[in-house]
């Protein structure tokens, strides 16, 4: 039985999909379309109750949150694939530190970018221009906590990828598309080294060609 | 025997007092650092030098410094994984994801509106900014939103992951805490019947009580 990942052509789940592709661990898509509100549809919810994507459904067993999901599969195929998590406990913690920056600090300012410029007008909506400045300028400045991070390290978590920068795929994806404010990691050396480094890893590439969604 | 790992901030921030609580619960000496917030301390290069977001907490022990509440909070369940609480963050794959999943839920969809709520309800005003009705208002929706989630799933569970007390529930303990205090959204929580017992269940917990203590006296 071949685990399924439900919303393929949407951000979160990509962070699953790159993890799955990096583990070597087959999987299946289910595609759901949010503008037409499957993702409110009773049967959806009895999945995930927050109505959001991705869920996954490996025989009986769900699961959602795309970082929890990525966490169980790179700890379930921790021998296999490439290593997400560090070799031991202080460098899974760097790791975990650099997953929870990208959740509570990146993700934010970089997800409301992606909704107002990329997913508004689909709905009509037109950006007010000073928010998507004040959500610029907040991005900027992770962006520079990392440019001097990554002057010490190869990596967010050290000298190896993992979890941590995986996780920054798939919004990432999308400041270099089509909310093209791509500057904003190539103004930064060691910031677009990195972005170069991890976007250029077969498993990444694979998921943009398959799932080109709206990037 | 290692000595007492160390917290940097005050108890009275709620990400620090979420890693009081995993060291209370997993039985783990520490030392409280303070930081003198108000004298912006934390954004000094002094501290920077550890935290480089200028944020609460940061944790040290004899062989790394680590930031973010949440993985300062794993790391140490799996580093002291045979002390105190071993339920609180299982090392069994699938109630541990499940731990996963609902940590997450807590980080992505009750913190933003419950931090928003909390720092409008009982921190602008003690530091003499004004409150946004219009943001308090949103914010209050959305917490409803997620509370009625919340509700329907603590119908067929005792507590967010299954039958014991994890991390994920413990994550959900400083923002609550000041909601239905500080911040008078008690009937929030006690407006839905599984909601309110989980949190009064939550609550009463030995190593919840210390920590609220070690927020009135300092």
């Amino acid at each position: 039985m071949v685990v399924k990942v439900f919303g393929p052509d949407y951000g979160n789940p990509k962070r699953v999909l790159v993890c799955l592709i990096e583990k070597g661990v087959e999987f299946e898509t289910v595609p759901l379309d949010i503008l037409k509100g499957e993702n409110r549809a009773p049967e959806f919810l009895k999945l995930q109750p927050f109505g959001s994507v991705p869920v996954i459904q490996d025989g009986d067993y769900t699961l959602f949150e795309s970082r929890a999901i990525a966490r169980y599969y790179a700890e379930k195929y921790k021998h296999q694939g490439t290593d997400l998590l560090g070799k031991t406990i202080e460098e899974r913690g760097l790791v975990e530190q650099w997953l929870e920056v990208e959740a509570q600090s990146y993700n934010p300012p970089i997800n409301d970018l992606i909704l107002k410029i990329v997913f508004g007008p689909l709905r009509g909506l037109t950006p007010d221009p000073k928010l998507i400045e004040e959500s610029e300028e907040k991005l900027g400045k992770v962006l520079d906590i990392y440019e001097e991070r990554l002057s010490k390290s190869k990596y967010l978590a050290g000298d190896f990828f993992s979890l941590a920068d995986l996780s920054h795929l798939p919004l990432t994806q999308y400041l270099v598309g089509k909310v093209e404010k791509e500057y904003l990691i190539r103004d930064r050396k060691n910031a677009s080294a990195w972005w170069d480094d991890i976007s250029s890893r077969p498993s990444w590439k694979k998921v943009v060609e398959l799932w080109p969604g709206l990037y | 025997m290692a000595a007492p790992v160390k917290v940097y901030g005050p108890p009275l921030s709620t990400a620090v007092s979420r890693v009081l609580a995993c060291l209370l619960e997993k039985d783990v000496e520490f030392q409280l650092v303070p930081v003198n917030m108000a004298k912006g301390e934390h954004k000094k290069p002094d501290y920077l030098k550890i935290q480089p977001f200028g944020q609460v907490p940061a944790f040290q022990d004899e062989s790394i410094t680590i930031f973010e509440s949440r993985a300062i909070c794993r790391y140490i369940c799996e580093k002291h994984a045979d002390k105190g609480n071993k339920s609180l963050y299982s090392t069994n794959p699938l109630v541990k994801a499940s731990i996963e999943q609902w940590l997450e839920a807590e980080g992505q969809s009750y913190n933003p509106p419950s931090s928003t709520l909390v720092f409008q309800l009982a921190f602008a005003p003690r530091v003499n900014i004004k409150q946004d009705e219009a943001q308090i208002k949103l914010n209050d929706q959305k917490l409803s939103k997620v509370l009625d989630i919340y509700d329907q799933r603590l119908e067929s569970s005792r507590f967010l992951a299954g039958d014991e007390f994890t991390l994920a529930d413990l994550s959900h303990l400083p923002n609550t805490h000041y909601l239905v205090t500080v911040g008078n959204r008690g009937e929030a929580f006690s407006s839905r019947k599984n909601v309110d017992r989980w949190w009064n269940e939550i609550s009463s917990r030995d190593s919840w009580k210390k920590v609220v203590e070690m927020q009135k006296s300092k």
